[in-house]
């Protein structure tokens, strides 16, 4: 009884390191290897990342499709524009604690109001939600800038690096790496969550909703805290894509953006924990392309979408794990 | 023996429909009880109600001298009330380890944890596989609780609920939907688990062979309300029970 023959094989934390010390180490040195331009454009990759992991959250380890986390991105954005425009702030670190603390309040409001359902009736919900939010941007203009947005600043990194002499050089070295500190913060602690009791707990909410509150897990709170959890990170992408971006303007609180967040995790594939990361970064990518080779970008960009979703059903993350495990079968 | 759980006067309307008409139900501690009836009994319905996923229209349910009835699912389970279900309910793109463990973390209230790892916590992987190994599901341990057979889905579905540490258990139907080569195996590995750790169990059950082999005390229900109850000789010998549900059922040996 005592000798079990279960052996409890664990993904350990070291074993992770092993694979993430390498890619950690090539993004590190991307400033001094690519151009300038390369450099930022993959910043832009690391924040969407960012915002997708947290939405997938939701989506992968809960079960729930938010159609409206364009909200929590914009509600960190927009923290920032209105922190630098009525308070005069310049700290980077201000700027991703405001950001934090209005996403926690908008999430505990909305989340609130959305996670007592579930399906379609969360999906519209949510979207519903986040089209409030962008139609406030838009008309109150005298707060928000309305189309023309808010313009930003490039901030102060924790209190010493200063923005002083060329913005693309600061962007692309100071800012670029200050993004992927807390990209790496982010992931580790994403991934802490999704395997700790909690985040099993939210698996098993997704499977199969009756009997994890027949284990006692109470279903309606556990889905606040990961709704809140989900759309906090979000929001630090936000708060982290406005100085790169140099403006905020109520696009980014638009259901079109919702779209783009789904779109880049179901890309990467939502059923791994590195899908929506790759997929944001991909995403970023073709968007950018499509965006330089024709006017018709939207139109292009759906038909590659279109095209990758088809032939990578689970995602680029889950087709790719698929042929690894082929190959390593046959070799 | 002194009871663990009973039922005043509950009821429960569908509509016009009686599901569940006055009933005044008792579970003893530690026994091994049968709820037979024909479809549309009530026998779903009654643990339905004193599980909590329904609530009563009228009437009183009393778990250890507690009143309960206005109690949450989750109040339910601490007090010591968990089932299992008739259509398997499972956690299917969790390992069947993960399932059991789940049950434990939420247990012992550890599934607030967000910022330590499931993994680190040996002393519930340890349980679970222990858990496992009593319902002969130890080589299946890294499988999804989806991969594996009906028989086995059956198993887990009530080692989930066992893993809860209930002192009464409600098993819906632990054998429907199995081979019949399979349920002696099942029923013997569920009774010899509930015998052992002194759970009253309460099992819905439509084989009158399981029912009369396993069980200590039959209640039969008929249209929502209590037809008989008393010892598997005493339920076999019953004329109501004979014309009503036997005479329907495929008659006992």
């Amino acid at each position: 009884m005592s000798t079990l023959a279960v052996t409890l094989e664990t993904r350990s934390p070291a074993r992770v390191l092993v694979s993430a010390v390498p890619i950690a180490v090539a993004l590190l040195i991307v400033p001094f290897v690519l151009d300038q331009y390369q450099t930022i454009l993959l910043a832009y990759g690391l924040v969407m990342a960012i915002a997708a992991l947290g939405f997938n959250l939701l989506l992968g380890y809960t079960g729930l499709l938010s159609f409206g986390h364009s909200a929590y991105f914009g509600v960190g954005a927009y923290a920032v524009a209105l922190m630098v425009k009525y308070l005069g702030t310049t700290s980077m670190e201000l700027f991703l604690l405001g950001a934090i603390l209005s996403t926690v309040i908008v999430t505990a409001l909305f989340g609130f109001v959305c996670v007592r359902y579930t399906r379609i009736f969360f999906s519209i919900l949510t979207l519903a939600l986040s089209q409030v939010l962008w139609s406030l941007a838009f008309k109150f203009f005298w707060v928000t800038g309305g189309t023309d947005g808010l313009r930003v600043p490039t901030p102060m990194l924790v209190g010493v690096v200063s923005p002083k002499g060329d913005k693309i050089e600061f962007l692309s070295h100071g800012y670029y790496w200050y993004v992927l500190v807390i990209f790496f913060a982010c992931v580790a602690l994403m991934w802490v969550i999704v395997n700790s009791p909690f985040g099993k707990a939210l698996q098993a909410i997704r499977d199969n909703e009756v009997r994890a509150e027949f284990i006692g897990v109470q279903i309606w709170r556990f889905r606040l805290v990961a709704f809140m959890i989900s759309g906090i990170f979000t929001g630090i992408a936000g708060a982290l894509w406005v100085p790169l971006n140099g403006l905020t303007t109520p696009e980014v609180l638009y259901w079109q953006f919702s779209g783009e967040i789904v779109f880049m995790t179901v890309l990467g594939g939502f059923r791994s924990f590195a899908g929506p990361i790759i997929g944001a970064v991909v995403f970023n990518y073709l968007k950018t392309f499509a965006v330089g080779f024709t006017v018709y970008w939207q139109l292009l960009l759906g038909v590659v979408l279109v095209v990758l979703v088809l032939s990578l059903p689970t995602g680029i993350v889950g087709s790719a794990s698929r042929l690894w495990g082929r190959w390593r079968k046959s070799a | 023996m002194s009871v663990l759980l009973q039922t005043r006067k509950l009821v429960k309307y569908f509509g016009e429909t009686h599901a569940v008409d006055d009933v005044d139900f008792v579970v003893n501690e530690s026994e091994v009880l049968a709820l037979i009836g024909s479809n549309g009994a009530g026998k779903t319905t009654l643990v339905n109600l004193i599980s909590g996923l329904f609530r009563p229209d009228g009437g009183q349910i009393i778990f250890r001298g507690e009143d309960v009835t206005h109690q949450s699912v989750h109040e339910r389970i601490r007090a010591g009330i968990a089932r299992s279900f008739q259509l398997v309910n499972l956690f299917d793109q969790l390992t069947t380890l993960d399932n059991v463990a789940l049950s434990i973390f939420a247990r012992e209230g550890k599934t607030r944890k967000l910022l330590v790892l499931a993994e680190a916590d040996r002393r519930v992987w340890q349980e679970a596989a222990q858990i496992l190994h009593l319902f002969g599901l130890e080589a299946k341990a890294r499988m999804l609780a989806g991969g594996i057979s009906q028989g086995e889905r059956k198993l887990l579905d009530v080692a989930v609920a066992y893993a809860l540490r209930p002192k009464l258990l409600f098993l819906d139907e632990p054998t429907s939907g199995v081979s019949t080569r399979e349920k002696a195996p099942i029923m013997d590995t569920i009774t010899s688990v509930v015998r052992s750790e002194h759970i009253s169990a309460a099992i819905i059950e439509h084989d009158m062979d399981v029912v009369f082999n396993y069980s200590d005390r039959i209640v039969a229900m008929h249209q929502g309300v209590i037809l008989a109850d008393g010892s598997p000789d005493e339920i076999r010998r019953n004329e109501a029970v004979q014309t009503n549900l036997l005479g329907v059922t495929e008659a006992p040996r």
